[in-house]
């Protein structure tokens, strides 16, 4: 039980493998033309960047890798970008949208 | 089923946020999109009697519910035009011998679906059965902390041991878990455990939601409206809980709006962004829309589409806005912003839903309406007259003192 609580509210940095959780769905929706991510009671319109970010986070990757992939993309400087990812993805782990990979036991 | 799911409404806003929660906002002249979520009630049945229920007293009949067939249709059309949530309710909707195939098909067509249960039909395989057909989310309504006051006020033995069963394997299956706890004089001294008992049920939310009085729960009023003693400590310990539970606990509260000034904005305006289908296919613009009586809802059955049904029908559009509104709503700067509170609050407390929601202090009727309430709350009237088939049972008499 502990565990599960811990896990619940992580906090994001370089090393985490973030992933969305079960009960969060990024979906392309057709008729509004936009990306959203499906909640229980709620819908939030993640912006472009966000999405991008998203897209990547599969658990298997680490935040630095994201960060990487997207300083080579848009040739912008590490810091800046570091310092956005982490803040969009703290700030979605906050709200309940991201959880890591984690261990399987029991 | 929960008289205040829908009422948590699906969408807030926060534009200035990377991560907005979508609403699109837009004038009450424009035409109305489709809802991000719609409720379906796939039967009236449920083998749970609360006395708070919010379907309407005159239940739709088994022989008149919607097909397998018919509901794939509606959500298949549901999906088509622009609906991204399903909230699969009831009565209890695993009383459907067909819910995991209607599961498996919102997830074909892409629909995000929810589970809104009492849980007692629940087997673990059904369960699992659920979450491999796509299952999103299980919303698990408690009707206390323990078996005594839950059972009897669900009026169903055993049903807490069988809810806290359902709870544990939803989580074990790694499936998200809401608590819904619906409080009224009966239940309220429980909260503090309720909140403790989803805490350790490992729940991601707890809906906290006041009995709203329409449907069955008007005709329990006497047995159900809590104290102004009871609502100040309830808020008190909400407001805490939040605070120390944040980040492992959303705990949503619905403030009953008896107690309040200003009215709540159901639904988010009538026929803005939210409709059910109730089990015989009817469109409604609220779950509880069918206690206003002498109004007519179109139903899927009909030759309309669901779209057509929304934009254009009577009752979608009567209202709609604030064209319709009478005074004191007309020129209230709230009225943007409650959109006049409930129609169907208002219906069964003034007989016409076009009146100001008696909820609100400017109403005419509100003082009168708040001091009978106030006064049923002391009267120790404590009977519930239970749900069912048969227009209600009333509670035997003094079973309710040793519980059952
Ligand atoms: S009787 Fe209780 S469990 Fe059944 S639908 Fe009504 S509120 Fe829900
Ligand atoms: S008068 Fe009408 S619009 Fe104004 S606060 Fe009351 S219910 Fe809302």
């Amino acid at each position: 039980m502990t565990e599960l609580r811990s896990n619940r509210r992580i906090s994001v940095s370089e090393a985490s493998k973030p992933i969305l959780p079960r009960h969060a769905r990024l979906k392309f929706d057709e008729t509004r033309q936009r990306w959203v991510i499906l909640a229980p009671e709620r819908v939030l319109a993640p912006d472009d960047i966000a999405v991008e970010i998203l897209q990547l986070c599969d658990g298997a990757r680490s935040v630095a890798d994201i960060i990487d992939l997207l300083v080579a993309k848009y040739a912008a400087p590490r810091d800046d970008i570091g310092t956005d990812v982490l803040a969009m993805l703290q700030d979605l782990a906050d709200k309940g949208f991201l959880t890591q990979a984690r261990e399987k036991t029991a | 089923m929960s008289p205040t799911l829908t009422d948590a409404s699906p969408v807030f806003t926060d534009p200035a946020d990377s991560l907005a929660i979508m609403e699109r906002t837009r004038s009450t002249a424009e035409t109305f999109g489709i809802p991000l979520a719609v409720l379906a009630e796939l039967t009236h049945r449920c083998p749970l009697q609360c006395p708070y229920c919010s379907n309407p007293v005159e239940l739709d009949r088994g022989s008149t519910e919607l097909t397998t067939d018919e509901w794939k249709k509606v959500l298949s059309e549901l999906a088509e035009i622009g609906v991204l949530q399903i909230h699969f309710s009831g009565g209890e909707p695993t009383a459907r011998k067909d819910i995991v195939e209607l599961v498996q098909h919102a997830t074909d067509v892409g629909l995000y679906s929810n589970l809104i249960t009492s849980a007692v039909l629940l087997t673990r395989d059904k369960l699992a059965a659920l979450a491999d057909a796509g299952l999103c989310h299980v919303q698990i309504s408690f009707q206390g902390n323990e078996p005594v006051v839950a059972d009897r006020v669900g009026g169903y033995r055993n049903g807490h041991a069988k809810k806290l069963e359902v709870a544990r394997w939803t989580r074990e299956l790694d499936l998200p878990l809401t608590v819904n706890a619906v409080m009224h004089r009966q239940n309220l001294h429980q909260l503090a455990d309720i909140i403790q008992m989803a805490v350790d049920l490992d729940a991601d939310r707890l809906e906290v939601a006041n009995v709203q009085y329409y449907g069955w729960a008007l005709k329990n009023r006497a047995a159900l409206m809590p104290t102004i003693d009871q609502i100040d400590e309830t808020s008190r310990i909400v407001e805490d809980a939040q605070l120390r539970l944040k980040g492992i606990l959303d705990i949503d509260y619905v403030v009953p709006d008896y107690y309040a000034l200003r009215p709540k904005k159901c639904m988010g305006g009538w026929g803005r962004q939210f409709f059910n289908i109730s089990p015989s296919g009817k469109i409604l613009p609220c779950h509880a829309a069918e206690t206003i009586t002498g109004m007519e809802f179109e139903s899927v059955r009909s030759n309309h589409s669901i779209a057509w049904i929304w934009q254009n029908s009577e009752a979608f559009n009567r209202y709609r806005g604030t064209g319709w509104m009478p005074e004191p709503c007309q020129s209230c700067a709230f009225k943007e912003i409650d959109f006049g509170g409930c129609r169907c609050q208002a219906f069964a407390l003034t007989g016409d839903a076009g009146n100001t929601d008696p909820a609100c202090t400017l109403s005419p009727v509100h003082a009168e309406i708040f001091k009978l309430a106030a006064t049923e709350s002391t009267e120790g009237r404590d009977r519930f007259i239970y749900r069912n088939f048969k227009g209600g049972t009333l509670e035997p008499d003094a079973d309710h003192v040793h519980g059952r």
